[in-house]
């Protein structure tokens, strides 16, 4: 059990304190309320793809336009993206913060959902440093990565571990 | 049936300074004609990716021109990346796809369609205009028009295949040739030098 809830509002003001610019992504179920929210931010420019393997190199395309583009796919996505990860994070030097969906994170490590139980073996045996995020009450871990990303010209992930809430949601 | 080598000389007659990220085949015969290799790009090291590198730069950098030299066998491998330049419709995209029907670089293995046409398939997804050329007049005659109006553009180029004998060059030197571009790219295109070294190649 998850204690507290992730509103969108408050990940999306972290997104426009560190000036990104665009959110590559490819909706999933637990980012429905972020997706929405996103779409009302003016700052920030929504790139929608049709695959997750797309999403790391358009935001190479951006970045190196002069562009701050962060990623946000769900894990499953993740291993599907795995040779662009390699190809144009990993091995060109990419400072990427990427939001990946913890899908099937429930903290007791015995989740039935295979996409959760190799999600961070997975980020270990790319060399991928990063945060779990599972409430507003970790946000400060954002910060971090976008430092880490920055300073290590390598991508870093945000494990984003619930469901993001509506902005009602206690 | 077009040459790769006519194709990129008629290709970079018309680029002015638009960014070109190419892949596979054609690259070797880019190299031998751009005019601007600051603002050449070939992604040798993460295949079908070409067309969503080429995206991110058109939607990063709007008042410039971007050209992708994209190629059958990578394509259909990120096929969806159509309907994502569809969706997003920058204007100056201009997507250029050589179809030879077989995997060059393997040796020439078929590509598992060899019939598709991919300027309709880039219409039906909703490119803005889609062409198709067999031989190098009527490319170099259009070429001008299409590249001074709207993207997304399709171009569909269809050329004689050219199985390769030698094998992949894979040395350190030759993988960081692509971050080393993407760097001297950013620069050209932000004034500004300030993406360090990263990664395993530099």
């Amino acid at each position: 059990m998850i204690n507290g809830v992730l509103h969108p509002k408050n990940v999306i003001a972290q997104l426009v304190q560190h000036r990104v610019s665009h959110y590559v992504t490819l909706p999933d179920s637990e980012t429905a309320h972020m997706y929405a929210a996103l779409m009302a931010e003016p700052t920030i420019t929504v790139v929608p793809v049709a695959r997750e393997g797309e999403a790391i190199p358009v935001a190479a395309g951006l970045f190196v336009a002069g562009q701050n583009p962060v990623v946000s796919i769900q894990n499953a996505g993740l291993y599907e993206a795995g040779d662009a990860l390699r190809g144009l994070g990993l091995g060109i030097g990419l400072p990427l913060v990427m939001f990946i969906g913890y899908r099937g994170h429930n903290r007791k490590g015995d989740t039935p959902d295979s996409a959760a139980t190799f999600l961070e073996p997975y980020l270990h045996m790319w060399r991928v440093e990063y945060y779990v995020v599972e409430s507003d009450q970790d946000l400060d871990r954002v910060p971090l990565a976008f430092d880490k990303a920055a300073r290590t010209n390598q991508p870093v992930a945000v494990a984003i571990g619930t469901e993001y809430a509506s902005e009602d949601a206690n | 049936m077009l040459t790769y080598s006519d194709a990129c000389r008629v290709i970079n007659d018309s680029r002015n300074q638009a960014v070109v990220v190419t892949t596979m085949t054609q690259t070797k015969y880019w190299y031998q004609v751009s005019t601007e290799p600051d603002l050449d790009v070939g992604i040798s090291n993460a295949m079908s990716k070409a067309s969503s590198v080429a995206l991110g730069v058109a939607l990063g950098d709007p008042e410039r021109p971007v050209i992708c030299l994209d190629s059958d066998g990578s394509l259909l491998m990120n096929f969806g990346s159509l309907a994502t330049i569809a969706g997003m419709a920058p204007k100056n995209l201009y997507h250029v796809v050589f179809n030879n029907g077989i995997y060059a670089i393997t040796g020439g293995q078929p590509v598992p369609a060899p019939g598709v046409d991919y300027a309709k398939a880039a219409e039906a997804c909703g490119y803005v205009s889609t062409h198709r050329f067999d031989e190098i007049e009527s490319l170099d005659n259009a070429l001008p028009d299409i590249l001074s109006g709207p993207g997304p553009v399709l171009i569909e180029l269809i050329v004689k295949g050219e199985p390769q004998s030698e094998g992949v060059d894979q040395t350190w030197e030759s993988n960081a040739k692509l971050p080393r571009q993407l760097r001297a790219l950013r620069k050209r295109l932000t004034g500004s030098d300030d993406w360090g070294p990263g990664g395993p190649y530099i």
